[in-house]
Parts: structure tokens; C-alpha cells; sequence
């Protein structure tokens, strides 16, 4: 008698996404596992590059590696007024990016360029080339590669020596991860959008909620989102410890995705699609891990504290660390709320704030950039925000947007308008919060410095990013007045 | 990588627990486009100060670290690995490591030797006056005292370390694996399969 074979019983999306990669199997149960999709950036690539050139290996599938630089690119002009590249002050930035245009040539890869149309945040240019596709195994040596499962695929973060590993070999040595389960029940009220979404997931099942496994959300508010939503809510699985976190594809991925560059075509696309729908969670597989939360209760939700699951309704206020069961969250609280200038009890949407930054790999697609200008338009600054700068994800990102007139709404409205990269999300570019002042950012961490030495972050979404410009301090987006 | 086996000096008595990343490593080394030089950044913060262990005449170069519970944890960067060889570090001893770190270590040839922190705080006694030695082939640590502590290691890791095998090599003798694995899914696959369309 033989057992049922493996693809015989009720799996999950990431089950068989992970079962379709399997090279091999050694006896301990770590698997070589078949990377699809690699995205190389400038920050955790040199010294990959390095230990191939000096054992002279060569990158085995240079044509499933796509090379763009973001995290240190200055986000204002790089070119002069006669159209030639603008040096970059910091020299070891400038060394940084330099080695990635040299590597990329010389091993064969795929290179966006700082000056090229294309070129953007990873995160942002995987998925808008067609090159991030459902099914794929996808890694960047970034953790918040987790981004790319809004359009069903398995993609997480790795380390340097992994992305040796995967240039080299294009597998990973890997053992699977536990399942999980985030399933949101009900429909989001008006105004809520998936960033609120995924800040208050983060808050209910906290930054280590995930460690060890991989998520799935479901529920039908995933299955109604777009794909610049389900982007937004699986790139901070990193935050809530689980290394990646998807989507099932459906129609709406199909859409998003058809007659981009790196597409399928043709009967490739027609086949495509076929296995696409078949990866969808079976009825009857179970998950390790199930967590359930009601979408109608969920507000425009900011953050108080130095960690993503300090989480708070806009209508809510500070807590107090002994409002906390665990003692070391309480000591946590209380280093966070010195960090942050904060008190225990003041109302968050009187929080100040002197600066605003709408971008990142999160926030910066032009769905968000949209957002933000529907509540812009018409509107002004605070005299309060000293410095407020809106980056859009990637060159297209940055056309489409000016073709809708959005630059224009923005810097009506006293903001900048800048050129695509990671900008103020992590503070290693000219783009910095200054110490001891706040900022109203619609980036992915609150962490201590993040965002510069003692700068103070709220994380919000693109909507209440703007609201917080034009009032001054935290606001609920849908409590201001009509325009005019 | 250089094969791993027998690692004899002195031992720096670090001994602090929960020494993380960031104290290995301050994220402004960050930016470099190289493995090699780190050494000078490592432990910065604790070397500002003239009288630290780690410059002192007795202990500089030693090839050994004795740290205390939880060592490397915090953030997943590399560098943290590449300062401590640098340094000129090859094993580290304490009673706990983060997985990330011990993995790290592992990747670039760093032997990571976990002890119960009674023989913990015996070495760090001997390692004042006297040399360590790792025995990665017995899974031991002695001293020139008799002490004689042994150590668990994961076999895979053993064998990699003292074949002075790196993950990317071992994986490379797979290669017809992997390229069966390429036939197979680019015929089940095929869209998969096309990436960028450059040449491989």
C-alpha cells in the first residue's frame, strides 16, 4: 500500500510554492530550494560580488537577477541642467553605487541606472517590470523583499553570504517554515486603507507574532485590494517577525501584471495563469498558526512608541507602560516614550509634528501618491511642518504621477517633489529627520534612529501623512474639512 | 574558507552577555563596499576607552573571544561576522549565541563553541594568564591546567568547518542537480524560467 503523495493532500499557497522549488532534500530536512527572482541593490551586493570575483565563480543565472540601486541615492537632481550626471557628495555612498555599476556588467546582469526612467526602490521595480511573478521564489538581501508576496510569491529577505549563494547557485539552503494565518473578517470602514490595515495587524499579534513562519493573509478585504495594497500590507510581515508574507494571485494580480516587460506572453501567459490559480490554499489545509481580526473595528491607526507594534487609533491616546502585563514591554514602553517626548495619556492627534515623509518600499506607489494628493489638493501645509517631501517609488511611478498632475498638487501644497528612492525611510541618504524632532512618515519602522540620530517617527499611512502636513500635528484624515 | 581545526592562544575574558550586533559593529561601518578592514570599527565604542581589553598588549590578535549569554544578537548584519575576523578572531565561546549570528559566523569560517556558563567563568579565569585550545576534531576545549570542556556542533557545520568547505562550494558540486531542476520546471514552468531575457 502506497501513502497518498504529498500533492494529493490539502496544501497551502506557501506549501506548494515552497514544493515546486525543492531541488533536493537532505536527511536532516534542509532543502535546496530554487530561487526564481533575485533584486540586487547597492547596500548588501559589493561584498557578494567581491568573493565571487576572488574565487572566480561567475552568477549562474544572470538572467533571473535584475540590479537597481535606491537605498543610498540622493533623492534630489541627479542631473545638471545640461543633462549630465550630478556626483554624489558622500564618497562612500558614491563607492557604493559605483561598485554596482560595475558589477552588474561585468557578471551579466540586468542594470537600472540612477538616471534611467526604471530605476526605483526594489521593491517598487520588481512588481512594475513584471519581473516579481506569482509563484516565484523572490529574494533581495533586504527584509523587506516579504513586499513582493502581494503578488503571490514566496519572497523573503536574506544576508550577504546568501546572496553569494543565490548569485552563485541560484538556490538557497533552507529549512520550511511554520504556516500562519492572518484572516480579517468583514470589509474596512471608509477611510481605511491597508497600511492602517497592516499597523493594526502588527499591533495585534506584535513584532514576533510571525517568527519562524510565513503568512497568508486571507479574508475577502485582501481578495477586494489592489495589488499597491496587498503590496503594502505583505512587505511588513518583516515587522510583525515573520520573514514573508502573501497573497493569493487572482484576477486583479492578472490585470496588474499583464503587458508589463518581464511578463509572460502569449501561451506562456495563458499557461501562466493556469498554474497561477492553482496555488491557492486548498480547502481543508491547515495552518500552524491562526490569528482572526475584524476589519470593521479597525481606525486610522498611528504609531506612539520605537517599535511597529506600538500601534494606536488616531482617536486614541499614549498608554501608560503599566497599562502593559508584561515587565519588560513595560521597561520597553518607558525607554520609547523618553525616545519619543512623549506622556502617558496626551491624545495622539495633538501630537506635532514638524515633518513629513510619503515614500518608501510601503508608501510610495502611485495608488499612495494618489491618496495623499486627494487630501493635498486644495490644501497647504502647516507653517508648523518644517520639511515635507513626497518621493514616488521609481522613475514610472514619478511619470505617472506628473502625467495626473500630482507633482503639481504636492508642491502647491509647500511639499517637495523628489527623485525615486529610499529616501528617509532608514536615514543612510542626505534625507534625514532632524534629532528630537517628529515626523509623520509612511515608512515601514519606528525604530530608535531610523529615520536619523533621535529623530521621533510615527508611522501612518499616505492619506494621514498629508492630513498630519496641512493640520500640523496627527489627525484623523476624515475629520477635515472639506476643501473650499 | 581555511579549514577549521585546531585553534590555540589566548582568549580575550570579554564576558559581557547580550552583546549585540550594533556593539560589534556601529551601523556607520555599514557602508562599505568591502569584507576586509572592519576591524577597526569593531567594538568601537568600547575601545574609545584607552585601557580596553581588546588593545591591550597581553590581548591584541588573540585568536579566541569568551563573551556571555546571547551573543550577536539584534541586527542581521553580516559586517558583525567580518569585523570580528578582522580582528583576527576565528572562535567565540559563551554559554549562548542568536541564530543569526551563529549562522553568520558560521558562513565565514568563525567556529562558534556554546559551554555552560560554569565553564564559562573557568576559561575566563585561565584566559587572564593562560592560553585556550579548540580541538574542533575532539569538540573540545582545554587549557594547559587539565581543564577539559567538550562541545556539541551540528555535524554538517563540523564537517563544512574542517573541510574548510563553504556553503556556495558544496552547493556548486550539486550543480547537475540543479540543472535537472532547470529542465524540469522550465518545461512545467516555462514563464518562470525567462527572468530578463539576457543571455545566461
Amino acid at each position: 500500500m502506497t501513502s497518498p503523495s504529498k500533492a494529493d493532500m490539502p496544501r497551502t499557497l506557501y506549501e506548494k510554492i515552497w514544493d515546486a522549488h525543492v531541488v533536493e532534500t537532505r536527511d536532516d530536512g534542509t532543502c535546496l530550494l530554487y530561487i526564481d527572482r533575485h533584486l540586487v541593490h547597492e547596500v548588501t551586493s559589493p561584498q557578494a560580488f567581491e568573493a565571487l570575483r576572488t574565487s572566480g565563480r561567475t552568477v549562474r543565472r544572470p538572467d533571473l537577477t535584475l540590479a537597481v540601486p535606491d537605498h543610498n541615492l540622493p533623492t534630489t537632481a541627479r542631473l545638471d541642467a545640461a543633462g549630465n550626471p550630478l556626483p554624489i557628495a558622500d564618497a562612500e555612498s558614491a563607492a557604493q553605487l559605483a561598485a554596482l555599476t560595475r558589477n552588474a556588467p561585468e557578471f551579466g546582469i540586468r542594470y537600472i541606472g540612477a538616471t534611467d526612467a526604471e530605476q526605483g526602490i526594489v521593491h517598487v521595480v520588481g512588481p512594475e517590470q513584471g519581473f516579481s511573478l506569482p509563484g516565484a521564489t523572490i529574494v533581495c538581501g533586504d527584509s523587506h523583499t516579504a513586499c513582493h508576496g502581494g503578488m503571490g510569491a514566496l519572497a523573503f529577505g536574506i544576508g550577504t553570504s546568501e546572496v553569494e549563494h543565490v548569485l552563485a547557485t541560484q538556490t538557497l539552503q533552507l529549512t520550511p517554515s511554520k504556516t500562519m494565518e492572518v484572516r480579517v473578517e468583514g470589509d474596512l470602514s471608509s477611510g481605511i486603507t491597508p497600511k492602517d490595515l497592516i499597523l493594526h495587524i502588527i499591533g495585534v499579534i506584535g513584532t514576533a507574532g510571525g517568527t519562524g513562519h510565513v503568512i497568508e493573509y486571507r479574508g475577502k478585504v485582501f481578495e477586494d485590494m489592489s495589488i499597491e495594497g496587498r503590496l503594502t500590507v505583505c512587505n511588513m510581515s518583516i515587522e510583525g517577525g515573520a520573514r514573508a508574507g502573501l497573497i493569493a494571485p487572482d484576477a486583479t494580480t492578472y490585470a496588474f501584471l499583464k503587458g508589463r516587460p518581464y511578463a509572460p506572453t502569449g501561451a506562456d501567459w495563458d499557461a501562466a495563469v493556469v498554474w497561477w490559480d492553482s496555488l491557492a490554499t486548498d480547502p481543508g489545509a491547515t495552518f500552524d498558526k491562526s490569528v482572526t481580526i475584524d476589519a470593521a473595528t479597525i481606525l486610522p491607526t498611528v504609531t506612539w512608541g520605537t517599535s511597529p507594534e506600538d500601534v494606536v487609533p488616531i482617536d486614541g491616546v499614549v498608554p501608560a507602560p503599566e497599562s502593559f502585563a508584561d515587565p519588560s514591554k513595560q521597561d520597553a514602553a518607558r525607554a520609547s516614550l523618553a525616545y519619543m517626548g512623549l506622556e502617558p495619556g496626551q491624545r495622539m492627534d495633538a501630537v506635532e509634528v514638524q515633518n513629513v515623509f510619503i515614500g518608501s518600499c510601503t508608501n510610495s506607489r502611485i495608488e499612495d501618491l494618489r491618496a495623499a494628493a486627494d487630501v493635498l489638493r486644495g490644501r497647504h501645509k502647516a507653517a508648523n511642518v518644517k520639511w515635507a517631501i513626497v518621493v514616488p517609488g521609481s522613475g514610472l511611478v514619478k511619470r505617472q504621477a506628473e502625467a495626473e498632475g500630482l507633482d503639481k498638487v504636492f508642491t502647491d501644497a509647500g511639499l517637495e517633489w523628489r527623485e525615486p528612492g529610499c529616501s528617509a525611510c532608514l536615514g543612510m541618504n542626505p534625507d534625514k529627520v532632524p534629532p528630537g524632532e517628529r515626523c509623520a512618515s509612511t515608512s515601514n519602522r519606528n525604530f530608535v534612529g531610523r529615520q536619523g540620530p533621535g529623530a521621533r517617527t510615527h508611522l501612518v499611512s499616505p492619506a494621514m501623512a498629508a492630513a498630519a502636513a496641512v493640520t500640523g500635528h496627527l489627525t484623523d484624515v476624515r475629520a477635515l474639512a472639506p476643501v473650499g | 574558507m581555511e579549514p577549521v581545526n585546531q585553534i590555540d592562544g589566548r582568549a580575550i575574558p570579554f564576558g559581557r552577555k547580550n552583546v549585540d550586533t550594533d556593539v560589534i559593529i556601529p551601523a556607520r561601518w555599514l557602508k562599505t563596499i568591502s569584507r576586509e578592514g572592519l576591524g577597526k570599527g569593531a567594538f568601537e565604542t568600547i575601545r574609545a576607552d584607552p585601557d580596553n581589553i581588546f588593545d591591550s598588549a597581553e590581548f591584541a590578535g588573540s585568536p579566541i573571544l569568551i563573551a556571555g549569554d546571547n551573543f550577536g544578537c539584534g541586527s542581521s548584519r553580516e559586517h558583525a561576522a567580518w569585523a570580528l575576523l578582522d580582528l583576527g578572531i576565528k572562535a567565540v565561546i559563551a554559554p549562548s549565541f542568536s541564530d543569526i549570528f551563529s549562522g553568520n559566523a558560521f558562513k565565514n569560517g568563525i567556529l562558534t563553541v556554546a559551554l555552560p556558563q560554569d565553564e564559562i567563568d573557568r576559561l575566563m579565569e585561565v584566559a587572564k594568564t593562560d592560553p585556550v585550545h579548540i580541538d574542533l576534531e575532539a569538540q573540545s576545549v582545554t587549557t594547559p591546567f587539565q581543564d577539559r570542556f567538550s562541545f556539541e556542533i551540528d555535524p554538517f557545520r563540523k564537517a563544512c568547518l574542517l573541510g574548510g568547505l563553504d556553503e556556495v562550494g558544496l552547493t556548486l558540486a550539486r550543480g547537475d542537480a540543479i540543472s535537472a531542476f532547470e529542465q524540469r520546471a522550465k518545461v512545467a514552468r516555462p514563464f518562470l524560467a525567462q527572468g530578463t531575457g539576457i543571455a545566461a
